[in-house]
C-alpha cells in the first residue's frame, strides 16, 4: 500500500469518544497530526483558529450535525478547500448521498475498516496536496479569483474565442543595458521590476500570462469575464508608469540603473485557451488583436509615448481618460493603417 | 455464549494499536451506562430524538467491538425511534442484560 509522504494535520469530529479514540489512535499510528471535536460547534471554531489538511466528520451528532457543519464549510471561502470525509454507519446510506452530493470528498462506513481509512485519507490527502500546489502555482501569475475560476473549470483545452483586452510591456533599450550592467545587477532589476508590474497588473484583475526576458504579456477579461476590462488594462497601464517613477526615484539614490518602459494595449475578439502539453501548460490569447499590442508596443519608442492603445480600447474609456489621437500607422504585417491613440 | 465476535475484535486491536485497546474498552465502559442512562430518561420523558441518538451511539460503538447481539438490539431501538414509536415494551431491560454481558467479556479481554 502506498504510505503517506508527509503527514496531514487532520480534525476528527465525533460525538462518540471512543469514534474519537480509535479514529484518532489509528491515523496517529501512520504519522498523522491528529485532533479532535465533540460537536459541530467546536469543529467550526478549531478549523477557523489553524489550517486543517483534512476532516473526518461524523454525521449524527447533538445540536448542530455532519450536515450543517459540511455546508457552513462549503459556503465559507477560507474552509471550503479542505477535503471533508463523512463517517456514518451502514444504515444511514441516504444521509451519505446527501453529503456527497452536498461537497462531501469521500465516506467511511463505521466501523471504520482501517485499510480503507488509511487508503482514503492518503487519496485525500495526496488530492489536497495536488489542489494547493496548481493554486499556488496559479497565485504567481493571477489574482485569487482567477486562480479560483481556473481550479473550479478545470483546464479545458479546447480554445474558445473571446473579447478580452491585451497588453505587452517591456523595458525600453534593454539590451545595451545587459551589455553594460554587472549579471548580478540585471537579474535584481528585473526581479524588482516584475514586482512592481505584477502588483498593478494584479490589482487591476490582470493575468501575466507570458513573460519573455524584460518583456511581458498580461490579459484583461480573461480566464475571468470583466465587463471593463478595457478601463482595467489602462488603469494598470498607468499605475505602471507611476510605480515605475517611484522606482526610478529610488535607484537614482542608490546610483542604480534607471529604466523606462513601453506599454501597448490592444482590446477585441481573440482565442483563448491553455497550450503547451500535460506536463506544461500556459493560458495565452491569440490573434490579430494580439499581434496588434505587440506592435503598438513596440511603437511606443518611434511615438515617444510611454502606452499606446487601438481604437477599441479607447473607445471604451470613459470620459476621465485623456486621449490623444496619433493618426494612422501601418504596422509591419497588416494590409489598413491603424489609427493609435496615447494616454494624455 | 460468547458476546464478541474475535474476528472484528482483532481488527480493532489491529486499528487501535494493542496498547490502545485498553483505552477504547475502558472509554466504552464509562460511556455505555450513561448512553443507557440517557435512553432511560429520554424514553420516561417521550424524547424521541435523545433516545434515537443514543440507541444510534450505542449501536456504533457495539458495532465496534464485535458485539453483535447489542449492536442489534440497539439497532433495533434506534429505528423505532426513527418511526416515532417509543412503544418499546421491555427491549431496553433486555439490551441492558445484552451490555452487562458484554461489558464483562469486554473487561476479559483487557491486556
Amino acid at each position: 500500500m502506498k504510505s503517506i509522504r508527509e503527514p496531514g494535520q487532520l480534525l476528527i469530529v465525533d460525538d462518540n469518544r471512543v469514534n474519537r479514540i480509535l479514529l484518532a489512535r489509528g491515523l496517529e499510528q501512520q504519522g498523522h497530526i491528529i485532533e479532535t471535536a465533540e460537536n459541530g460547534a467546536q469543529a467550526l471554531e478549531k478549523l477557523r483558529a489553524k489550517p486543517f489538511d483534512l476532516v473526518l466528520l461524523d454525521i449524527e451528532m447533538p445540536e448542530m450535525n455532519g450536515y450543517q457543519v459540511l455546508e457552513t464549510c462549503l459556503k465559507d471561502s477560507e474552509l471550503r478547500d479542505i477535503p471533508i470525509i463523512m463517517t456514518s454507519s451502514l444504515d444511514e446510506l441516504n444521509s451519505v448521498v446527501k453529503c456527497i452530493e452536498l461537497g462531501a470528498e469521500d465516506y467511511l462506513n463505521k466501523p471504520i475498516n482501517p485499510i480503507l481509512l488509511q487508503a482514503r485519507v492518503n487519496a485525500s490527502l495526496e488530492k489536497k496536496r495536488l489542489r494547493d500546489e496548481q493554486r499556488k502555482l496559479f497565485r504567481t501569475f493571477a489574482t485569487k479569483e482567477v486562480a479560483d475560476e481556473l481550479m473550479k473549470s478545470g483546464f479545458s483545452l479546447g480554445g474558445k474565442y473571446v473579447e478580452a483586452t491585451v497588453m505587452f510591456a517591456d523595458i525600453r533599450s534593454f539590451t545595451s543595458i545587459t551589455e553594460t550592467h554587472d549579471p548580478s545587477e540585471i537579474i535584481e532589476l528585473l526581479n524588482s521590476y516584475f514586482a512592481l508590474m505584477f502588483e498593478a497588473i494584479v490589482r487591476h484583475g490582470g493575468t501575466v500570462n507570458q513573460m519573455v526576458g524584460d518583456g511581458l504579456m498580461a490579459v484583461f477579461g480573461v480566464p475571468l469575464q470583466n465587463e471593463n476590462h478595457c478601463e482595467k488594462a489602462v488603469c494598470a497601464a498607468i499605475e505602471m508608469v507611476d510605480l515605475l517613477k517611484g522606482f526610478n526615484i529610488r535607484q537614482s539614490d542608490l546610483g542604480k540603473i534607471q529604466i523606462r518602459i513601453g506599454i501597448g494595449i490592444a482590446s477585441g475578439k481573440m482565442i483563448a485557451g491553455y497550450t503547451g502539453t500535460e506536463h506544461r501548460a500556459t493560458y495565452t490569447c491569440i490573434g490579430d488583436t494580439v499581434n496588434l499590442a505587440a506592435r503598438l508596443e513596440t511603437h511606443t519608442k518611434q511615438a515617444g509615448k510611454s502606452i499606446l492603445m487601438d481604437r477599441n480600447t479607447r473607445d471604451r474609456l470613459n470620459e476621465s481618460f485623456t486621449v490623444e489621437s496619433l493618426g494612422p500607422v501601418l504596422f509591419k504585417g497588416k494590409l489598413q493603417p491603424i489609427q493609435i491613440f496615447s494616454l494624455r | 455464549m460468547l458476546e464478541i465476535d474475535k474476528a472484528a475484535f482483532e481488527e480493532l486491536k489491529q486499528m487501535s494499536g494493542a496498547s490502545f485497546i485498553n483505552e477504547l474498552i475502558d472509554a466504552f465502559l464509562d460511556d455505555a451506562p450513561n448512553m443507557i442512562q440517557q435512553l432511560r430518561v429520554s424514553l420516561a420523558a417521550k424524547d424521541v430524538e435523545t433516545f434515537r441518538r443514543n440507541a444510534h451511539s450505542l449501536k456504533s460503538n457495539a458495532n465496534t467491538f464485535g458485539a453483535v447481539q447489542l449492536a442489534a438490539l440497539a439497532k433495533e431501538l434506534e429505528f423505532k425511534a426513527r418511526e416515532n414509536d417509543l412503544e418499546i415494551g421491555n427491549r431496553l431491560e433486555v439490551m441492558n442484560e445484552a451490555f452487562l454481558k458484554v461489558a464483562e467479556e469486554l473487561k476479559g479481554m483487557r491486556t
